[in-house]
């Protein structure tokens, strides 16, 4: 078998791994606004950090004004609300941009938001080659999971695309998706599904690039990958294994990658939301220590630990404090770092490895023969295949063919839980005012102008990601350049369900 | 007469494992099954609720809107005078707003680790 470092990397990307260098360990955090945002990323860059984490509000990610009807409940509750290029301002006063990696769990309106940094730099004269960071940029695992879709599928992969494209040109070192699992994961889908759906949505930006005539060694360095970490301990090791060996075949075999970095699946990881018990909770810190565990066996690149009060409600500090503790224990204490692949060799995980990775080639050739993952999601096979997995793995805890502590077996009197985070919801008020003030205050011909342009340029082939920095420096809204798009592209609908027509 | 069901996702949240697995076992125990999608206004949820003339609404939240959502879609319902029909809620609900919540007519709220069983019975034992 070959060494880490060495295709197919089936042991690792790197030859010494962590003993060389340590995951990062990035937290995902949300907090309600720009100001309070800034305030802990100044603090974060204080402590020694250079990776920041951005979590933005959901109407954010789904193209809405915060005084949109359906955005005012939401505003600020999971993450940070941007409306303009004034909010990105307050974010990130007093960072510079050409030192900060960014991070930015963004999707449907990744190429808004990257174009409202780009705006950023370039008033405080930062040239884009030096911009670090990522977006997640994977629309297609919206449609199956976590929903912060806007467009129908065919458009989403265009803008997405158009991303790719321009920061091959312009930002050379950023990270143009993170190509997900964790959300299906957690949605119900098993090991082998997380895999198998998540290569076949990165075959499909491959392709849609390779479309645009780029070239493949330039833009396939920067796409990395975003997995679950479960409870089943060797499963998870063995199923990340199999994806670096599987990632790195399609990328060489089916799409002729000349250079190993092309090939080498990088990946952020985080443990199971969803297997987290409201029953016990405490119980929650041995689960998360796991399955961190797990992903730094498995070779991850980067980690979030999950906080044990999750079944309650948004994490407190103190358990926030104590997942981050869970992996510096893990770096620091247990000597893990010390073996790149440790579990490398053993019968039972290499075979397990052997045997994922072959099923999961099986899914991939079966979501070829429909065309592909846009139209396996389209035709609804992969949202059929996770409730098929997410309903029997309900089932199997109600009739106990599957244990979890605490809650179908060795149950104890409820524990209540305290200390939880509640989010001040005068943030909104504000937010809408601000909002209200830059529409007033900003050059109106100006605005007009840049919209009418990005009208334009999306309704030919050409590349949208200029057209949309030109509505950001124009302090155009997210809502206004979203329902340009909204207009030309119109809207996915999911397909709902009523009384036995199957699923949605 | 079969108990008819809406079932909705009110407000921007995507997390939507449990709401369908909560569809099916209705369903499976013989309910009529109706499930809006994501991305419902309050008003949009009442007036699916009155066309349908459901029995029983259940509501899924997990992105911290619960209070100001499921209160508006209390109020909706009042004025649309659709007192009889039964409410519940499930989620990511912190249970210092449980008692609001029913204070405001919601008949129960379904946390995690909850089973379909102990939902359908608590929907079954009102329509015997």
């Amino acid at each position: 078998m070959e060494n880490p470092g060495e295709y197919p990397f089936t042991r690792g990307i790197y030859p010494l791994m962590y003993k060389k260098q340590l995951w990062t360990m990035r937290q995902y955090a949300g907090f309600s606004s720009a100001e309070e945002s800034n305030q802990r990323y100044l603090y974060l860059l204080r402590q020694g950090q250079t990776g920041l984490s951005i979590a933005f509000d959901l109407p954010t990610q789904i193209g809405y004004d915060s005084n949109h009807p359906l955005a005012r409940a939401e505003v600020g509750k999971v993450g940070v609300p941007i409306d303009t290029l004034k909010d990105m301002e307050i974010l990130f006063q007093g960072i510079p941009l050409d030192q900060a990696s960014t991070s930015m769990t963004i999707n449907a309106t990744a190429p808004i938001l990257l174009a409202m940094y780009i705006a950023l730099a370039k008033k405080n004269k930062v040239p884009s080659e030096k911009l670090r960071g990522t977006v997640q940029n994977d629309i297609l695992k919206e449609y199956v999971a976590r929903g912060t879709y806007i467009f129908p599928i065919k458009p989403s992969v265009r803008l997405a695309t158009d991303l790719i494209e321009y920061c091959s040109r312009y930002l050379p070192q950023w990270n143009t998706a993170s190509i997900s699992g964790y959300h299906m994961r957690e949605a119900g889908c098993s090991a082998v599904q997380e895999v198998a759906f998540t290569l076949a949505n990165g075959i499909a930006y491959v392709q849609a690039a390779l479309d645009k005539g780029l070239d493949v060694d330039v833009f396939a360095q920067r796409l990395s990958f975003f997995f679950a970490s479960h409870t089943n301990f060797l499963e998870e090791v063995a199923k990340f294994r199999a994806a670096r060996r599987l990632w790195a075949k399609i990328m060489k075999e089916r799409f002729k990658a000349k250079d190993d970095r092309s090939c080498m699946l990088r990946f952020h990881a985080q443990t199971c939301g969803h297997t987290l018990t409201r029953e016990q909770p405490l119980n929650n810190i041995s689960r998360i220590t796991l399955q961190a565990l797990a992903a730094v066996l498995g070779g991850a690149q980067s980690l979030h630990t999950n906080s044990y009060d999750e079944a309650y409600a948004t994490p407190s500090e103190e358990a926030v404090t104590i997942a981050l503790r869970t992996q510096q224990i893990i770096a620091r204490e247990t000597g893990i770092i010390d073996y790149p692949d440790a579990l490398g060799g053993s019968y039972s995980l290499e075979s397990l490895t052997d045997s994922l990775g072959e099923q999961a080639q099986k899914y991939i050739a079966k979501i070829d023969e429909m065309g592909g993952a846009a139209s396996a999601i389209e035709n609804g096979f992969i949202q059929r295949e996770i409730q098929e997995s997410s309903y029997n793995a309900q089932k199997e805890i109600e009739e106990k063919k599957k244990i979890v502590v605490g809650l179908n077996e060795f149950q104890s009197p409820y524990q209540k839980i305290g200390r939880l985070t509640k989010v001040d919801s005068g943030a909104r008020e504000k937010q809408i005012k601000l909002l209200l003030q830059i529409k007033k205050e900003r050059n109106q011909q100006k605005t007009k102008l840049a919209l009418n342009h990005l009208k334009a340029v999306a309704e030919t082939n050409e590349n949208t990601m200029p057209a949309f920095i030109e509505c950001a420096e124009n302090y155009a809204t997210i809502g206004e350049i979203c329902n340009v798009l909204r207009k030309f592209f119109g809207e996915y609908k999911e397909n709902c369900w009523k009384e036995g027509a199957g699923n949605g | 007469m079969k108990i008819r069901v809406l079932l909705a996702k009110p407000g921007l949240d995507g997390h939507d494992r449990g709401i369908k697995i909560i569809a099916r076992a209705l369903r499976d125990a013989g309910m009529e099954v109706i499930y809006t999608g994501l991305r419902q206004t309050p008003k949009m949820i009442v007036k699916t609720a009155l066309e349908e003339s459901v029995d029983v609404i259940g509501l899924s939240i997990l992105s911290g809107a619960h209070l100001e959502l499921l209160m508006e879609i209390m109020k909706e319902l009042k004025r649309k005078e659709l007192k009889e029909v039964m409410v519940v809620a499930g989620g990511i609900i912190p249970e210092e707003d449980i008692p609001l919540l029913e204070k405001a007519g919601i008949r129960a709220v379904f946390g995690p680790g909850s089973t379909t069983k102990e939902i359908i019975e608590f929907i079954q034992k009102d329509f015997p």
